[in-house]
């Protein structure tokens, strides 16, 4: 199943989702997609005008342009995720899309979608990521 | 190379951050991040005093904070986030007052749509590398010799002969073809000096036909019109010693400088709106079938309280127009209001942007259209000074600063 990872550009969690048997949704295809097929050069992101104008699918114009660039790469994703794995406050070395607003959305388009969502809350020490690996796991079994 | 440090939020899911780095190579700058490790965020943010909660703006406060300290080595600031968020807004405005109470870096901030280019921040990213590597040009007090400044502007061409520190000749005319304007205003500037071409010692070109009029003259000075202008209107203001603001409210875009000693060291530069430039109140004169030099005596006579126009954009500020005559009120009123429209846009676009420093002086075209300058002295509650030649500016700093190369 596809599997949308938030932060979307977490390794942990792409690392994750692919040990327990489903394919991860998440920054890295997005932007990857942009360098090998497209072949645009826009570094760092490879994110266009074209994208950002995309980005109105899922923001008004009125949205602040880095919300909408944002929307363009994860929206599609979240179109056509089968379910999700969200990491509640996670420090930037976890994953990070940098904006607060952004995160906020992607958080809330997951939900509206109305697919199976786990939500985890970043975990401070090493029993709690115990737990929280194991919280992972069990959600991303159950939907085999 | 210039280095310029940039701090900003969403540039790369924006699609302009190719665009920033292509406007600095143009000018011979190069961009670059202040490294921060993981550990200087929060710090940086808890000494900030500003806790943004996008991560974005966190690194952009810690990357604020390596400059301040003298960590990270770069020639000048360049602010930038996001039009109409309003966390990135207050983070930019407050970064840019934290850099210029910790560092002597000029800088400048900008907000980005999707649709920025490269050519919108050529005239700032210049300004950073004219300060940088122009001060002892910018540092001259006294024109000397025979030189002419000409200013290619968006509305009006002018051009100004000056001679051992004294203005002997000077013409406008509206802006057509950039060479054709500039030769007919510079003959005309001659002939009342009563110079040939051949004597002309040195030229300083500035404004948007700069670069064409600079190969079309070889020009010695080639030079943006914000640092031009800064010294054209602290030569003619005779405030060359001291703080102070300039606003320059242009036909297509205003300038608003803050100058220590006759160089600037934080600018803003709008263009986002008609309704806040000169060109409304040419749209206004025209709609009132007045010439635009009457407009400004009209508007002293009138009240703006009686006709109020309130809108930011200058096709429905028009409209405001159309209906307030249509209610019957007077010209002089419609004349008022139409100069405290453009002198509230200006000072909540752009003033907001810069600590204005005083005294404010004025300049450009519009300067000369008094009651614009009674709307700004209202809104800033002070009244600016107008120096005489204040159209001028643009073209008094082109043969100041090109005496320079003699």
């Amino acid at each position: 199943m596809k599997i949308f990872i938030s932060p979307p550009n977490s390794l942990i969690l792409f690392d994750l989702v692919e040990r327990f048997g489903h394919e991860p949704l998440g920054a890295m295809a997005a932007i990857q997609e942009r360098i090998d097929n497209i072949e645009l050069d826009m570094p760092p992101m490879n994110v266009t005008l074209d994208d950002v104008i995309g980005g109105l699918k899922y923001a008004g114009v009125e949205v602040p342009s880095g919300i909408r660039g944002r929307l363009s790469l994860w929206g599609p994703l979240i179109d056509t995720a089968d379910a999700a794995i969200i990491v509640e406050d996670p420090p930037f070395s976890f994953g990070c899309v940098g904006c607060e607003r952004s995160d906020e959305m992607v958080k809330y388009m997951l939900h509206r979608r109305g697919i199976p969502v786990i939500s985890v809350k970043y975990p401070e020490n090493s029993e709690e990521a115990k737990a929280a690996v194991g919280r992972i796991k069990e959600f991303l079994e159950g939907l085999k | 190379m210039i280095k310029i440090a940039q701090l900003s939020c969403g540039t790369e899911y924006s699609s302009v951050q190719y665009e920033i780095e292509k406007a600095a190579r143009s000018v011979g700058a190069k961009v670059v991040y202040p490294d921060v490790s993981y550990a200087d965020v929060n710090e940086a943010v808890r000494r900030f005093g500003f806790s943004p909660r996008s991560p974005q703006l966190r690194l952009m406060i810690a990357r604020a904070a390596r400059l301040a300290d003298e960590k990270y080595d770069a020639d000048a600031v360049f602010i930038t986030t996001c039009f109409r968020c309003a966390e990135a807004a207050l983070v930019r405005n407050e970064l840019r007052r934290f850099i210029q109470e910790n560092t002597k870096l000029p800088v400048v901030t900008y907000s980005f749509t999707e649709r920025l280019k490269a050519a919108q921040l050529l005239t700032r990213m210049e300004a950073l590398v004219t300060i940088v590597t122009r001060k002892d040009v910018l540092a001259r007090e006294r024109q000397a010799g025979l030189t002419a400044g000409i200013d290619s502007g968006s509305s009006t061409t002018k051009a100004l002969i000056m001679e051992n520190n004294k203005i002997i000749g000077k013409d406008w005319t509206s802006s057509g073809d950039v060479v054709q304007s500039a030769t007919s205003v510079l003959e005309n500037a001659m002939k009342e000096a009563g110079v040939e071409f051949k004597q002309i010692e040195a030229m300083g070109v500035t404004g948007y036909g700069r670069f064409t009029l600079g190969k079309h003259f070889g020009a010695k000075l080639v030079q943006e019109e914000l640092t031009v202008n800064s010294k054209g209107a602290v030569w003619l203001a005779e405030r060359q010693h001291g703080e102070a603001t300039i606003l320059d409210i242009g036909g297509m875009d205003n300038k608003a400088i803050t100058v220590r000693d006759g160089v600037p060291d934080n600018f803003t530069m709008g263009g986002i709106c008609a309704g806040a430039s000169g060109r409304f109140l040419e749209m206004t004169s025209k709609r009132l079938k007045i010439e635009i030099e009457d407009l400004g005596r009209l508007a002293d006579k009138g009240n703006w309280r009686n006709a109020k126009m309130n809108s930011y954009c200058s096709v429905f500020g028009i409209q405001d127009l159309v209906t307030t005559l249509g209610e019957g009120k007077s010209f002089e009123d419609v004349a008022a209001a139409a100069c405290h429209s453009v002198a509230e846009q200006v000072y909540e676009q752009q003033l907001q942007e810069i600590d204005v420093r005083h005294p404010i002086i004025q300049v450009g075209g519009t300067s000369l259209i008094s009651g614009l300058v009674t709307a700004v002295g209202e809104v800033l509650g002070e009244r600016p000074i107008v120096p005489p030649n204040s159209q001028y500016i643009g073209a008094v700093g082109g043969a100041l600063l090109s005496s320079g190369f003699l």
